[in-house]
């Protein structure tokens, strides 16, 4: 290969640093703001209002104590959060997988018109069923149950349209057609064989499903009323309230309390996470 | 012995009836039941039973006309998502012009992805209420670094200020999807032939030509996708503003997802109003994004007619030149 002439080579080495500094300037961005959060999470009320800190201090334990004295309890609300978010995940997922491998390994008349319907569903802002969807679950005496933030999840039409994307890519109907000689009924081919081939698409939309489900904040906000029913996202919006007005190390503490669980999640999952949202990305 | 008669297509049915029943009674139902009750006078905590107005059309009419509250709703919710998704958009234009570029091969890529999608994975609700302890008065960390660089000599009450408060829900919406962004138009770019890029390449096309006349036109679906649900996301925008200054200072940040909350759960039980708030949302809902999907489909059809054009010229002149020999 030829050599660049001189003038080249040094106007992209500028413009590389140049490009490094703004990515660097942008991950500092990123961490910057939770970076204060851990570090004020550890230091006094009057430590904070002194001014900025990059450096931990040594009142986690006082921190604490406020905290939880102010009838926070985030074990509780981790709880609650991880109940709602494992069964809709698993919901999602599963159903999705099912109607997904309905619509790609079977000719069925209504194959089309369905899958058409399902992208007009995908474009339904949520809140526009959201006074229908309260009456509905108030008459059916099911408000303060998880149970109308967990069955809905059975029908996610954008992770349908991605798992149906994947097994158009991925799936030979050749080993349905195998299983079947060997005897296997539909249902348990998919169980038993389609369900395990599509591992790589369920993990990625299962991490999806999990975390959108645990940031929820709308629907829960609406339908729960009793305390000991709160999830995460309740909480931290409690922190807002007057009993922590000026506890800014509790407040910085319970929020750090609810991050954590997910920044240990992300920092294991996150290369799985970024080829995720790639490959959700990828539509056509 | 084969069976050569099974028809299989029945479990086409089977296997999409948990989604359909699940969609009926959770989503349609719902909307359909939202939409009556725009047309009707429920409110009060008690439901009661149905009972349509004799002007059907009055919740809706008060809304869009009497209503200011719903009008700046309607209006923060358009101003904040333009406001983030300008720059957010092409900020990830740009990084991802940057880490897609061969002859520049940005090192440490990986790990830049990580960092920019973090903010996109914590908790909105965590999000808000950090940030407005960040922007805190008068001793907040961010306050306290712009004296400490020299940009203010006095505390800055930036939460009491409408134009400063508008911007900071505008840039945490900036700032925790473009990284999203990013990722999805940087996959976008790696799904193009990589031969378009070697024939530019020969032709002595530089990275801006590059970037303008080969990676943005082959990425004009993805982008389409990115703006349809950058939108639906922008309509529904809820938890930031709603936790960061529940709308204020003087409904500035109100947008219309918590106009919805507020009218209906907050207390007051206008159910009728709320449900009629809805139902508006969702018609621009429907309108935009069948207006962004006309775009793309007309695009595409006009291609198709024209490469059939082409054909039938081509099959034309090729049964001249039969005809000629």
């Amino acid at each position: 290969m030829e050599k660049a002439p001189r003038s080249e080579v040094v106007g992209r080495r500028i413009s590389k640093t140049i490009i490094y500094i703004v990515c660097i300037f942008l991950a500092i961005l990123s961490i910057l703001p939770f970076w204060i959060m851990f570090v004020n999470a550890t230091r006094s009320t009057p430590e904070i209002q002194s001014g900025l800190s990059l450096l931990p201090s040594t009142h986690l334990m006082t921190n604490l104590h406020v905290l939880l004295d102010k009838s926070f309890d985030p074990i509780q609300g981790f709880l609650n959060s991880f109940i709602i978010s494992t069964s809709a995940t698993v919901f999602t997922v599963y159903f999705s997988s099912l109607t997904a491998y309905g619509l790609v390994a079977y000719n069925w008349k209504m194959r089309q018109p369905f899958f058409t319907f399902i992208m007009c569903v995908m474009m339904v802002p949520y809140q526009a069923s959201a006074i229908g969807f309260y009456q509905f679950m108030y008459k059916l005496h099911w408000t303060n149950s998880y149970w109308p933030l967990i069955l809905p999840a059975i029908a996610a039409p954008a992770v349908v349209f991605f798992m149906r994307q994947y097994l158009l890519a991925t799936l030979s109907l050749e080993i349905v057609e195998a299983a079947r000689v060997d005897g296997s009924g539909e249902f348990s081919t998919f169980n038993r064989i389609i369900l395990p081939l599509m591992m790589p698409a369920v993990a990625t939309q299962a991490i999806f499903a999990f975390v959108g489900n645990w940031n929820n904040l709308f629907m829960p906000l609406i339908l729960l009323t009793q305390k000991d029913k709160y999830t995460m996202p309740i909480m931290v919006s409690l922190l807002r309230g007057d009993i922590y007005k000026t506890e800014f190390g509790s407040i910085y503490l319970g929020l750090a309390l609810t991050a954590l669980p997910l920044f240990v999640v992300y920092f294991l999952l996150s290369r799985y996470i970024i080829a995720g949202v790639a490959l959700g990305g990828v539509k056509e | 012995m084969r069976r050569k008669g099974v028809n299989y297509s029945k479990y086409g049915y089977i296997f999409t009836l948990p989604f359909v029943l699940a969609f009926l009674i959770f989503s349609l139902y719902p909307i359909l039941y939202t939409a009556v009750i725009g047309f009707t006078d429920m409110k009060g905590l008690i439901p009661k039973p149905i009972h349509i107005l004799d002007n059907p059309f009055q919740n809706f009419k008060d809304l869009l006309f009497d209503n200011p509250s719903f009008r700046k709703s309607l209006i923060n919710t358009a101003l904040l998502w333009i406001t983030n998704f300008i720059p957010q958009i092409v900020l990830a234009l740009l990084l991802t012009a940057w880490f897609t570029n061969k002859r520049l091969n940005i090192k440490g890529q990986g790990a830049f992805k990580v960092l920019l999608y973090m903010p996109n994975i914590i908790t909105a609700s965590t999000i808000a209420v950090l940030f407005s302890s960040l922007f805190a008065y008068p001793m907040g960390p961010v306050n306290s670094l712009f004296q400490m660089l020299g940009w203010t000599d006095a505390p800055v009450f930036f939460l009491q200020d409408k134009t400063t408060a508008r911007g900071i829900v505008s840039f945490i919406q900036f700032w925790m999807w473009y990284g999203n962004t990013m990722i999805v138009l940087v996959a976008g770019v790696m799904g193009i032939n990589p031969a378009l890029f070697e024939s530019a390449a020969i032709d002595g096309a530089n990275g801006f030509q590059t970037f303008f006349k080969v990676t943005l036109p082959s990425l004009r679906t993805i982008l389409l996708y990115t703006l349809i649900t950058s939108m639906i996301g922008g309509l529904t925008m809820f938890d930031i503003p709603q936790l960061f200054l529940a709308g204020g200072p003087d409904d500035s940040t109100l947008t219309t997802s918590m106009f919805i909350y507020g009218q209906a759960f907050k207390g007051s039980y206008m159910y009728n109003r709320a449900a009629a708030a809805s139902m508006i949302m969702f018609v621009i809902a429907a309108v935009l994004a069948g207006l962004l999907f006309y775009l793309m489909r007309d695009r595409d059809a006009a291609k198709l007619r024209k490469a059939q054009k082409n054909i039938n010229k081509s099959e034309k002149a090729a049964k001249a030149a039969a005809r000629e020999v």
